[in-house]
């Protein structure tokens, strides 16, 4: 992007316009974020930044969201912290509550959609593959269609997830999957396939089949060469796209909102009741604590790219 | 070596010479176009198993949902379910047809049946969709006739309430008498019967969802409008600098895509308020007074602001890849045949870069008409979107066929774009980051 020797002064002053424009978006983009994390160890229980904190006063400072994180709908939180408080925290305070919930459902929704999505991808990334547009077009709509869309046909399904066999006949009952961990998992992990087919998808363009005919003809079975070959080779795409499917589940609100019960209460919808009700700088604490786990989940990702990009002989220029 | 991973290496291998009548043959005698079509056969069938149970996942856990709301927005039998007789009488009789005494007799009976059965409050509830005001109507007529009810019904019917005999009430009951109805369809689009029959505009202060619609289109093109115009620079810049520099820059802009949806939000809630960051410094600059903090939140502002940085990347990344791959020598070629820099931009910069542009401009304006969580928390009244209302139907009203029907219409419209997106694009080109 240098600017070229035969400019004219008009185009000079436009080149330097146009990088201060950019500057300006990129602040845009980033300083949201930013400003959210000083913001979270505010003393006082406002949403800007105080005259303490601006002279960088350590009084203006303080852990207080962060300890009222952990506190929050214990029973005895102002006891001395012994092992029971400790143990009080663990099972009663609600955002630990949310946080082991979110783990549970995030993780069992990626394990459902990585599997899937990864063995999908293989089959739909073979030539012979028939109807390959038309079923990939299937597989991605959870990712197309509205989100509230999706949440209010799964709440009537969840609700009786028998209802649709009447329709050949059938007059079945069958229990509530609203409510349980299971309708929540299995709801996430359908809003996660896209993700997973997308990066695996994108990782077998670049794949050589012939490493598996050569496999093949040194005598390996399909199993064989589907995990000592086949597997390690697109590992960095699985990687990334469980990786998208966590995210998504983690980041999922609407569709907890409409099927889960009290149990599954998720860090977003744990979030979204406190914006809704009484938006605390408790929020700022959670949403620098997610800030932080993006980032790392960010460094992964970009590690894994350069590392497949490396090994199919991509330098950067 | 009898299971190869390719059978046409398999058979391309054993394939000898000719037959007698000039076709190629495999090793066992058959002609060598049945084995090659039977293998080719094998080959798709052992595709299509690997994606057989995804296919049959996601056809339980999302196709099949989606075409029980579809249902649900043409279907409600809380009426007709709970009031057989008078049902009864409406099939008999046709449109037009004054209720007679028989009428009123199945209407007490049914009355009665379904208040000791407790269904009344869902038989109210149904008539309320079609006619405000007159779910009372119904559970108050169930308490008084639950003892049993004398001849005359009709007059003692109407002694309860005047309203009883309302010809639009009659209407609305034959219209419910069906299981299935158009009206939730008719409804969304701010339309109603009359007492004939006829479809007309529903009340000047009950129309509501059309402008819904219009604004959710306008705000959604907006936020394209938007996220093109920041977009673009950047964009551009990422991919004109040295792949080591613009992957630093290109860290900024997926940062804010991995950071959790609901996070962006609260930091555009605490940014944007009234005693926020953004007002603050205003007043600091002394650029406003500060008895004149500006209001950017709960209202079309905040929707606006807040998702076009949701939706920015969403923009950035496809012109992005469109123009990582457009060869700089053209625009060196037309500003050596003399172009002025902006002319080889607008005649061909520009044009290259419309792939890209499309790609992007369609996720995002699909994306953005279906947003629920960000208008709901900073869209404030003016801000709403039709996912809102979707919303507020399921969770509060409670009329579930209502948001059925809106929800199908948007899904329409959706697709119709998806359908768009498919054919310019192609969905597998999709790339995340």
């Amino acid at each position: 992007m240098a600017l070229p020797t035969y400019a004219t002064k008009l185009e000079r002053v436009w080149h330097y316009a146009y990088l201060v424009i950019c500057a300006a978006i990129f602040f845009f983009l980033i300083a949201p974020i930013v400003v959210v994390i000083p913001l979270s160890f505010n003393a006082e229980p406002y949403f800007t930044f105080t005259d303490k904190m601006l002279s960088f006063d350590p009084e203006g400072y303080s852990m207080r969201w962060y300890d009222s994180l952990l506190t929050f709908g214990m029973t005895q939180p102002d006891a001395p912290r012994d092992m029971s408080w400790w143990s009080d925290a663990w099972h009663n305070a609600k955002w630990v509550k949310a946080a082991k919930s979110s783990l549970i459902v995030g993780f069992f929704a990626t394990i459902v959609a990585t599997v899937l999505g990864t063995l999908a991808a293989l089959g739909l990334s073979r030539p012979e593959m028939p109807y390959r547009r038309a079923i990939m077009a299937i597989l991605i709509s959870p990712m197309i269609v509205p989100i509230i869309i999706t949440a209010t046909g799964m709440f009537f399904f969840y609700s009786n997830p028998c209802a649709p066999l009447t329709w050949i006949g059938i007059d079945a009952q069958c229990g509530r999957l609203a409510g349980t961990y299971l309708g929540v998992i299995l709801a996430h992990a359908t809003l996660g396939i896209p993700f997973v087919i997308i990066t695996v998808t994108a990782t077998l363009v670049g794949f050589d089949q012939s490493l598996a005919r050569a496999a093949a003809s040194l005598g390996a079975n399909p199993r064989t060469t589907f995990f000592r070959i086949i597997m390690p080779l697109i590992l960095p795409g699985v990687i990334s796209g469980a990786l998208f499917a966590f995210v998504t589940s983690f980041d999922e609100v609407v569709a907890v909102l409409f099927i889960a019960g009290p149990d599954q209460q998720t860090i977003p919808r744990q979030m979204w009741n406190g914006i809704r009700e009484q938006i605390s700088p408790a929020i700022l604490a959670v949403a620098t604590l997610l800030v932080i786990f993006s980032v790392a989940l960010l460094t992964v990702v970009e590690m894994l790219r350069r590392r497949s990009e490396r090994l199919r002989g991509v330098t950067p220029r | 070596m009898a299971r190869a991973l390719d059978p046409h290496a398999a058979i391309a291998t054993e394939a000898t010479g000719l037959d007698a009548a000039g076709t190629l043959q495999t090793a066992d005698g058959q002609p060598l176009s049945k084995a090659l079509a039977r293998s080719s056969r094998r080959a798709r069938r052992r595709a299509f198993m690997l994606v057989l149970p995804l296919l049959l996942f996601i056809l339980i856990t999302f196709v099949m949902p989606i075409g029980q709301m579809l249902q649900r927005s043409v279907k409600n039998d809380g009426f007709s379910a709970n009031m057989p007789q008078i049902s009864a009488w409406f099939d008999a009789n046709p449109r037009g047809s004054e209720p007679d005494e028989a009428a009123w007799a199945a209407l007490a009976a049914d009355l009665q049946a379904s208040a000791e059965a407790k269904t009344i409050g869902v038989v109210g509830t149904r008539i309320n969709y079609d006619m405000p005001g007159t779910r009372s109507l119904f559970t108050s007529a169930g308490r008084k006739v639950r003892g049993g009810i004398e001849p005359p019904y009709r007059d003692n019917i109407l002694e309860f309430d005047e309203k009883w005999g309302d010809p639009q009430l009659w209407s609305v009951m034959r219209e419910a008498s069906s299981p299935y109805t158009s009206n939730f369809y008719l409804a969304s689009v701010d339309r109603t019967r009359d007492e004939a029959g006829n479809i007309i505009q529903a009340p000047e202060q009950q129309r509501i969802y059309v402008k819904l619609f219009i604004r959710t289109f306008w705000l959604s093109l907006i936020i394209t409008g938007t996220t093109f115009l920041l977009g673009f620079p950047i964009a551009h810049l990422l991919a004109t600098l040295p792949l080591r520099k613009s992957n630093l820059l290109m860290i900024l802009v997926l940062l804010p895509f991995w950071t959790s949806l609901l996070v962006r939000t609260t930091a555009w809630m605490v940014l944007l308020q009234q005693q926020g960051v953004v007002n603050d410094v205003l007043v600091w600059l002394g650029i406003i007074r500060d008895d004149q903090r500006l209001q950017m939140i709960f209202n079309q502002t905040g929707t606006i602001i807040a998702m076009t940085h949701i939706l920015l990347p969403f923009m950035i990344l496809p012109l992005y890849s469109v123009m990582r791959t457009i060869n700089p020598s053209y625009v060196r070629a037309a500003r050596s045949l003399g172009a002025t820099s902006w002319t080889a931009f607008r005649r061909i910069y520009f044009p290259q870069t419309l792939p890209g542009l499309g790609a992007g401009a369609l996720l995002v304006f699909i994306l953005a008409v279906g947003y629920y969580i960000t208008p709901a928390l900073v869209g404030g009244s003016s801000g709403q979107l039709i996912s809102n209302m979707i919303a507020m139907h399921m969770t509060q009203t409670l009329n579930w066929s209502m948001a059925a029907a809106l929800a199908a219409l948007l899904l329409g419209g959706v697709l119709i774009l998806y359908w768009v997106y498919d054919r310019l694009v192609g969905i597998d080109n999709l790339k995340l980051g």
